[in-house]
């Protein structure tokens, strides 16, 4: 009985020991992982503690690389024509100084703005701003009326004029809503790169930083710290999450 | 019952009548197999893309809408500014504002990329957007303006006649800002972003609405072989005289404003110079034949006779046709110029970036377009059949008054 009554005790501890263990070697990886890669649970919402933003260096930017515009179409699921009415959510823009004559290259996309004119005159409220800067399009309440098209100063959206096939479940598309960049949301969300920033990278060019403008350790806010950049159209006041160095 | 479904007739002339139903409801099958069509292929089938995203059925969407606000003018000077002579044709604009709003808003709604989501439009409103207050001011108007065309015609109901002309009125005006507001709010085009769009549309309104007024009146006269009064078409002719002025002076503010902004230099040259479809359509559509010309024949000094024709019916249709290039200019016009992304640059890329964008309607959005004319056709058509709305003119009190207001 005695024997009994002080084996309790130490099967007890045993038993905390062991399920100690467990749980470190189960969740120990996971949260090393959370900490390293920012992600979060799907059930998280966005947090206004991020803002998520571009830098984009125009001089690294590769004249005729248009790398990030292919991983763009891979990823998102888009055909890569380029008509009139085919959908394009990054686009490589050639600017030419009218006075100086002075080339650029660079990509164009949604400039996911603070105060997004699209947000603003949507009728039904599916084009919105996730809480950490990200501008999306709600598949299920976007009417197709365009008016955000029209809104749009950066020309960054597209209407699908036809039925789609073989889509990306990661990024339902359809016809007759709008659509634009999403700064791969599906990606950001696992704490991974937007595609066309790590094609870049991949090509060697690292034209395009991505981060979290507001976390003062991210890459992109020390290089926005010590280098000039400005926003496209900044005459509209719209505070872009993508802004542009060397123009 | 065929004497009843056309009290308003002299003769009943039920087979012209017959003939008249038909031509509305063939263009009406006409845009329903647009419709349909669309809404299994997808806009694919139209002219329009992602540069020009909105079109030809746009044109005449807003036409039909601003034109709507106006019609319900002759009825508000009678009610709001108790005018006896537009007292009697208050029924009848009541009931084209009403036609003309449905004909608007059908081909606004069956050209959306989702019609089927109409409900979620009508249940989710982002108060900031001046798009979704005009979904407000759409609905709410086909209420306020049903309850007056009530009370006009309901003796029993004179009394809220005042108030709801009042209400109306106003509800009119708001509507009209939002509509032209709907454009004036875009920031990032040349085109659009101007104060100048919310009053140069309500202008507008006066002068399109009046003269689709005045077109429809010219048509049950001569339908009912009946002459409309002299007093009563002088004072309309010179109305409308005045809002097509003051159309024009809107017009040419806005230019002027434009061309003394440096910014704004490059869209003016556009629209005014070399713009190709859009500066012929401008001058000649807008400025010409809506403008300038029917106000040479409304004021050209002529015999008796020939006055008749040039004042109800010609001028007018005129002034349609102008108000259907003004929108041209205005909405195809304002989105063929391209966006000013990086200003002082020369632009190039595979999204048609600093090109002028082109546009070529499809016989879906003729169709389409053509339909909201069709249903404004045919709800008038049967409304003036089983309804009193031939103006009722009291003659001799006219007679008196003439010369004195």
């Amino acid at each position: 009985m005695s024997e009994s009554m002080n084996s309790k005790p130490e099967g007890r501890r045993e038993f905390l020991k062991t399920s100690a263990v467990v749980a470190g070697v189960t969740l120990g990886p996971g949260v090393l992982f959370y900490g390293v890669a920012q992600s979060r649970a799907p059930e998280e919402g966005a947090s206004s503690a991020n803002r998520w933003g571009m830098l984009i260096d125009t001089t690294k930017c590769g004249d005729g690389c248009d790398d990030c515009v292919t991983a763009c179409n891979t990823e998102n699921g888009l055909s890569g024509h380029t008509g009139p009415q085919d959908s394009q959510w990054i686009r490589k823009v050639d600017i030419k100084d009218l006075r100086t004559g002075y080339v650029q290259s660079l990509p164009m996309m949604c400039q996911h703005c603070e105060n997004a004119p699209c947000v603003d005159v949507c009728p039904t409220g599916a084009s919105m701003k996730r809480e950490d800067g990200i501008v999306l399009v709600d598949r299920h309440s976007c009417i197709g009326c365009r008016y955000c098209m029209m809104a749009c100063p950066y020309k960054a959206r597209s209407f699908v004029h036809e039925p789609l096939t073989d889509q990306n479940p990661e990024v339902p598309r359809g016809k007759g809503c709008v659509e634009s960049c999403t700064f791969c949301v599906q990606r950001v969300d696992r704490g991974e790169q937007p595609a066309c920033v790590e094609a870049c990278e991949a090509k060697g060019h690292k034209a395009m930083i991505f981060g979290d403008l507001r976390d003062p350790e991210s890459e992109v806010s020390k290089v926005l710290k010590s280098t000039d950049s400005v926003e496209v159209r900044a005459d509209l006041a719209l505070n872009t999450g993508v802004r542009y160095q060397g123009i | 019952m065929a004497q009843q479904l056309c009290m308003n007739q002299s003769q009943c002339r039920t087979g012209q009548y017959i003939a008249l139903l038909a031509l509305g409801g063939l263009v009406v099958l006409g845009a329903m197999y647009a419709f349909f069509t669309l809404e299994h292929h997808g806009h694919v089938l139209t002219g329009m893309n992602n540069q020009i995203v909105w079109g030809l059925p746009h044109v005449f969407a807003v036409f039909l809408i601003v034109a709507a606000s106006g019609a319900l003018n002759v009825a508000s000077i009678g009610s709001v500014f108790g005018k006896q002579v537009y007292k009697s044709r208050a029924p009848l604009s009541g009931m084209l504002a009403l036609a003309l709003l449905a004909g608007g808003l059908a081909v606004l709604v069956l050209d959306l990329g989702r019609p089927d989501r109409l409900i979620v439009a009508m249940t989710h409103y982002n108060f900031k957007s001046i798009f979704a207050w005009n979904m407000i001011f759409y609905n709410g108007f086909f209420v306020i303006v049903g309850l007056y065309l009530v009370t006009l015609m309901d003796r029993r109901l004179k009394g809220w006649t005042k108030p709801l002309g009042y209400t109306a009125f106003f509800w009119r005006l708001s509507l009209t800002t939002a509509t032209g507001s709907i454009f004036g709010f875009l920031v990032a085009r040349a085109g659009y972003n101007s104060a100048l769009m919310a009053p140069m549309f309500v202008i507008m309104s006066f002068a399109y609405g009046l003269a689709v007024f005045m077109v429809v009146q010219s048509g049950m006269y001569r339908w009912n072989g009946i002459t409309l009064d002299d007093g009563v078409r002088r004072r309309m002719k010179n109305l409308l005289a005045v809002f097509v002025g003051a159309s024009l002076y809107f017009t040419v503010v806005f230019h002027l404003t434009n061309l003394y902004f440096a910014k704004q230099w490059e869209f003016e040259r556009f629209i005014l110079l070399d713009g190709g479809i859009y500066t012929t359509v401008f001058w000649v559509g807008q400025i010409f034949l809506g403008g300038i010309l029917p106000l040479i024949l409304l004021f050209l000094p002529r015999s008796k006779d020939a006055q008749k024709m040039c004042f109800c019916f010609l001028a007018p249709l005129l002034v349609i046709l102008g108000g259907f290039a003004q929108m041209y200019v205005t909405i195809v016009g304002g989105q063929a110029f391209p966006l000013p992304l990086f200003p002082g640059h020369e632009v190039q890329s595979s999204f048609y970036d600093g090109v002028v964008n082109s546009y070529q309607p499809s016989v879906y959005e003729w169709l389409l377009a053509m339909g909201g004319v069709g249903v404004t056709f045919l709800l008038t058509v049967i409304a003036v059949r089983v309804f009193k709305f031939m103006p009722q003119d009291d003659f001799k009190t006219l007679q008196s008054r003439r010369g004195t207001d």
